[in-house]
């Protein structure tokens, strides 16, 4: 799939992206909702699948599909070989150093259980620490929990600010002896935070630990770069990315996913079993265990060959246009709270208006074709942060147009007006 | 094309501005609190029973309009009855909610009948019809209700 340059209007000439051909890219977009064209700011929750992607699904299931890495016969062979080629089009895409350090997942919260299971009840002891932040959705809190009330082990956080970013200083002093893994999030799911984690990985491994990082937000709207971060875990999700749900990915390096025990047994993620003996696959077979959702992972290389050929750079440009210009008709609207002020952010506004609950708020947008979050965010820990049981969350992805950002602001000027 | 709209009418929005019975009893012979923990909106609900009827009722906590607006009308349709009339007239609020009451027959819905468009909202139901989960649970001394029981 190329990027689609030509025919571009003159705004978009300047930057080399064109959102009305981005568009016409997605069916869904084109749809209307309660009688309205659908403005679709609900990114972070899930992003919405192009024609290609769909295309590629369906050329899969009707010429290539069967399973994967077991039979010789031709369709069994197109189908491993497919399988296998996502998984190099996912290494590219995330710039990892070899192929076998892409674990497909069902998504980033089984990414991050898998280095629970795998890592953590392998070399997580009673006593020994794990350093998360207030940041972190649930899905990079609970496994870590359910490791501490097994093993004995002890869970520090890192705060943030009023503005929602962490607070650096004190990372530094959490770290002792007993320190074993750090967890955090590239990108905040509830604020848009974009926390500084090469430097943080940085510091981390003067400690000796590794870092696990929850990117499910950050790779649909930067470019990642493993090699460069360095970090030793990367989790993520297709479904986010314009993928299939039910497909994710968990990169590690080699030399600790080696070491790391299975999650899951099962087929495929052996070499020979017997009733004495039992000797596990090679990486990254080892963790994936039984039939995995072999369409969902071809549907995901197409996506992310998709997104590349448009631009990771050009997508966060535009998305930072798209915040700039939200944040400042939204910041100029009375009574709305911005919760979520990072200086260096993802295209996420999460906002409160004074005696208004957000889901009063997202079922009067629906009625005018419009989809936000409303709720926790699955992000508790934040929300209790800034003292506000829920927020409103538009997130926004690059096709997302300036004028949608509107239809937004109009659309909570009109809630206003009922509820005043 | 379903009016949402049309749910926030102006009683739901004038009960969500001025709840009625909105506080907390001093000594209440029941209570329970609510909680839907996918949304974390939470209420409280406390009576006085004189014998089988309803003397005093109140509820305060944090919610959206509808649910606010439900525990509002709910108070000032219960107050005065007895237990089994208003377990009577929950089990008509709860069947009207999920789309299963049929409004042309005799019912003791009444002005709660603005309630009936959350049917066409399933994300929203829970918000209706958790003070009346709560106060089936004050009634049964249980404590606490949830809309994910």
């Amino acid at each position: 799939m190329n990027a689609r340059l030509p025919d571009m209007t003159p705004a978009a000439r300047a930057t080399g992206f064109d959102v009305e051909r981005v568009r016409a890219d997605f069916p869904i977009l084109q749809i209307e909702v309660e009688g309205r064209p659908l403005v679709y700011l609900d990114n972070a929750a899930s992003s919405q699948m192009p024609q290609p992607v769909m295309d590629r699904l369906v050329r899969y299931q009707s010429t290539e599909h069967a399973n994967i890495h077991r039979a010789v016969y031709t369709l069994s062979e197109r189908a491993t070989t497919a399988y296998e080629e996502a998984r190099r089009q996912l290494q590219r895409f995330i710039n990892a150093p070899d192929e076998r350090e892409v674990i497909f997942t069902s998504g980033t919260t089984e990414a991050i259980n898998l280095v629970m299971h795998g890592y953590g009840r392998k070399f997580i002891k009673a006593g020994d620490e794990i350093i998360l932040t207030t940041l972190e959705h649930h899905s990079n809190i609970v496994p870590w929990q359910m490791l501490a009330e097994e093993t004995g082990a002890i869970i520090r956080v890192l705060p943030i600010n009023d503005a929602g970013e962490l607070c650096l200083d004190e990372f530094e002093p959490l770290f002792n002896a007993r320190t074993k893994l750090v967890g955090v999030s590239h990108v905040s799911n509830a604020l848009g935070s974009i926390n500084p984690i090469k430097q943080m990985i940085a510091l981390a491994h003067r400690h000796g630990v590794p870092v696990l990082v929850d990117g499910a937000q950050a790779v649909p709207h930067l470019a990642v770069d493993v090699q460069d971060l360095d970090c030793d875990f990367y989790a993520f999700s297709g479904h986010k990315l314009c993928g299939p749900t039910g497909i994710g990915v968990l990169y590690g390096k080699a030399e600790l996913l080696e070491k790391m025990q299975p999650f899951k047994g099962g087929g495929d993620m052996i070499l020979s079993v017997s009733f004495e003996k039992t000797v596990y696959n090679t990486i990254p077979h080892k963790f994936e265990a039984g039939t995995p959702p072999i369409a969902a992972a071809i549907g995901l290389g197409a996506a992310v060959d998709y997104l590349s050929a448009i631009g990771m750079d050009s997508i966060a440009q535009h998305e930072h246009a798209l915040l700039q210009y939200a944040t400042g008709q939204l910041g100029a609207l009375p009574g709305l709270r911005l919760i979520g002020t990072a200086s260096n952010k993802a295209a996420v506004l999460s906002f409160t208006l004074d005696g208004i609950h957000p889901h009063d708020i997202g079922t009067l947008l629906n009625q005018d074709g419009i989809a936000v979050r409303t709720g926790h965010h699955c992000a508790q820990p934040v929300m209790t942060r800034f003292k506000v049981p829920a927020t409103t969350r538009a997130s926004f992805a690059f096709y997302n147009r300036m004028a949608e950002v509107d239809a937004l602001v109009a659309g909570i000027r009109s809630v206003q007006k009922m509820f005043a | 094309m379903a009016d949402y709209k049309a749910l926030y009418q102006e009683v739901i929005l004038d009960h969500n501005k001025k709840p009625r019975n909105y506080g907390t009893l001093e000594h209440p012979s029941h209570h329970a609190e609510g909680h839907n923990p996918l949304c974390g909106d939470h209420l409280s609900v406390a009576l006085q029973l004189q014998g089988e009827t309803i003397d005093q009722i109140a509820f305060h906590g944090e919610s959206c309009a509808i649910c606010k607006a439900s525990a509002s009308m709910m108070t000032a349709a219960v107050k005065g009855k007895t237990r089994a009339d208003a377990q009577a007239l929950t089990q008509e609020f709860l069947a009207m909610a999920t789309g299963k009451l049929d409004l042309n027959q005799p019912n003791q819905i009444g002005r709660l009948a603005v309630f009936a468009g959350v049917r066409d909202l399933p994300t929203r139901v829970k918000c209706a019809i958790l003070p009346w989960h709560t106060l089936q649970a004050a009634f049964n001394s249980q404590g606490t209700a949830s809309t994910e029981a």
